[in-house]
């Protein structure tokens, strides 16, 4: 009983979480908790929240004027909005991939480099572990082994987006966010993603927020559902597709709108 | 007999009228007016070319880019036409210039760039480039009754009244709106998702700054730094007030010296006679003039091209 207690500890929790631009709300009240080496998808219509969502757990959302958060959001017990947070070290923990790839223009090498040089690694040989390694992890070291002195904007979208994959665990994160990470990419590409989301999961706790149903049916252990910025339903993947608990849920599955 | 038809076909046919004609002058006049810049610029070149040519005449090339000295505006036999001075007095300038503008310039940039708020940014961007439309006039005086003296008054009291220095200084003020402005629009063209993922690692903003988003718009800010630099190779008013009229081959920036501009307003407006080797000198200053700012622009044009970095 102890031991299952411990497993189900949270890795991320979020507790009445309220969210505006200015004026205007954009999250209500969303609680929810998050397990360690998880996949969770978020999914919506667009404009629903998931995406606003998703950049609070590592504060982006710092970065637009005007946005104000109440609520609580915990990582291993700790809110992430406390005042003696040092954003830039949050930031390290939580890493993120974008929906557009976002390669840095520089080689190969020195895009999975940067973030371990930045938090103050230099030598060399353990530069070149730490990127052998993050481009293992993403699937992308046998493609590009030989021309890591190249530049990554020369790469294919597929291969740059694994890239930021590779580029984000370079700072050994625990929790990785993923938004539309696939929305740019050929079905071929994006099938690549997926796997490796699969096999993250083992090392991350990763959530990934998603436009393709199928994706979130496919990658995630938990689905949540927002709707005009509430978290509508939240459950095992498995349940909320086979047998949604809620009417809107269940219109926006089937396709009756989003 | 008439067919609906054939009324149809009767509306398009091709008609002169004072339409067609209008539209058929109208590309030709748009011509002239285009090539009267073109021309001038030709004109200005040949006149430049074939003074210059007439000057190589009676002084020897190798004796001009190799002299030492510059006595032109002197009488008869003590005449020198050794460009070197000048050259010099130039070079001393535009290095002091850039010495000011570039870090300031850089630094005026990256504030605006990736720290201003955008309403401190649309206020700032504009009042920059006013100070562009300031005329230079304006600068010079400026060094010469108050750069000058403050510098008299504080680090060197041994200093003449004018110097390269004072000059060098303004010279630079001058140029650093067009670098942080030029540098400012390299830096925003940087697209947003680049900056996203540098802070989605946990950079600081210097971080993000200095390490992704400088190198990025790499190409951009050193075409900048060129052109201001190019500005201040031509610069002639504040040189000409503060600078001094002592064409003099050193590096000591708080002597009086004299620039290729500054020679050539010198002279121009003083009495030499039509046709004489000091009048065609200023031809000659002028081309030597023209060939390093060409060089810098060329300069800035390849770097801009050959370093743009693709998203």
């Amino acid at each position: 009983m102890a031991e299952q207690a411990v497993q189900t500890k949270p890795a991320i929790r979020v507790e009445n979480l309220d969210l505006y631009y200015g004026e205007k709300q954009a999250l209500y009240n969303v609680s929810m908790d998050v397990a360690e080496n998880s996949v969770t998808a978020l999914i919506g219509p667009s404009g629903c929240g998931k995406s606003t969502f998703l950049r609070t757990l590592n504060r982006m959302n710092d970065l637009i004027p005007g946005v104000r958060i109440e609520g609580n959001i915990e990582l291993y017990g700790k809110n992430i909005y406390d005042r003696d947070i040092d954003v830039e070290m949050l930031r390290k923990e939580v890493g993120m991939v974008f929906q557009a790839p976002n390669p840095f223009p520089k080689s190969i090498y020195d895009n999975v480099a940067y973030g371990p040089r930045i938090h103050g690694i230099t030598s060399k040989k353990k530069l070149d572990e730490i990127v052998e390694k993050s481009l293992r992890q993403a699937a992308l070291w046998d493609e590009v082994k030989d021309r890591l002195k190249d530049r990554a904007t020369g790469l294919s979208g597929g291969q740059q987006q694994r890239l930021c994959i590779a580029r984000a665990l370079a700072v050994e994160p625990e929790i990785v966010l993923m938004d539309e990470p696939t929305s740019a990419l050929d079905p071929i590409s994006t099938s690549k993603i997926e796997e490796l989301v699969q096999e993250l999961k083992e090392k991350y706790t990763i959530v990934i927020v998603t436009h393709n149903m199928q994706q979130a049916a496919r990658v995630s252990d938990k689905t949540a559902f927002f709707l005009n910025g509430e978290l509508i339903e939240y459950d095992d993947t498995n349940t909320l597709f086979s047998n949604p608990g809620n009417k809107k849920t269940e219109d926006y599955i089937t396709g009756r709108f989003g | 007999m008439k067919t609906a038809g054939s009324v149809g076909m009767d509306r398009f046919r091709k008609q002169r009228t004072w339409r067609t004609t209008w539209e058929g002058i109208i590309p030709k006049l748009l011509l002239v007016c285009a090539l009267v810049s073109v021309l001038t610029t030709l004109g200005i070149v040949f006149t430049l070319i074939v003074e210059t040519a007439r000057f190589f005449e009676e002084i020897p090339f190798v004796q001009f880019i190799t002299g030492t000295e510059w006595t032109a505006l002197f009488s008869g036999n003590q005449q020198k036409f050794g460009v070197l001075p000048l050259i010099s007095g130039t070079l001393l300038v535009t290095a002091g210039a850039a010495l000011v503008a570039i870090p300031l310039g850089l630094a005026a940039a990256i504030y605006l760039s990736e720290y201003a708020h955008d309403r401190v940014r649309r206020v700032l961007k504009p009042v920059l480039e006013i100070l562009a439309g300031i005329p230079t006039v304006v600068y010079g005086f400026f060094a010469f009754t108050f750069v000058t003296p403050l510098l008299r008054g504080t680090f060197f009291p041994d200093m003449g009244p004018f110097n390269a220095l004072s000059a060098s200084i303004v010279v630079g003020i001058m140029i650093i709106p067009m670098i942080a402005s030029l540098s400012e629009d390299a830096m925003s063209s940087v697209p947003r998702g680049i900056r996203e993922a540098a802070y989605a690692m946990g950079s600081t903003r210097l971080e993000v700054a200095l390490r992704v988003v400088v190198p990025a718009a790499l190409s951009g800010i050193i075409a900048s730094f060129v052109l201001g630099i190019s500005r201040a190779i031509g610069e002639t008013m504040i040189v000409t007030i503060a600078a001094g009229a002592t064409p003099k081959l050193t590096f000591d920036p708080t002597d009086s010296i004299q620039t290729m501009t500054a020679y050539m307003v010198q002279a121009a407006s003083g009495d030499i006679s039509f046709g004489s080797t000091a009048y065609k000198s200023i031809y000659a200053v002028g081309m030597t003039l023209f060939v390093f700012t060409m060089i810098m622009n060329l300069l800035a044009q390849y770097i801009s091209r050959r370093f743009k970095e693709e998203y």
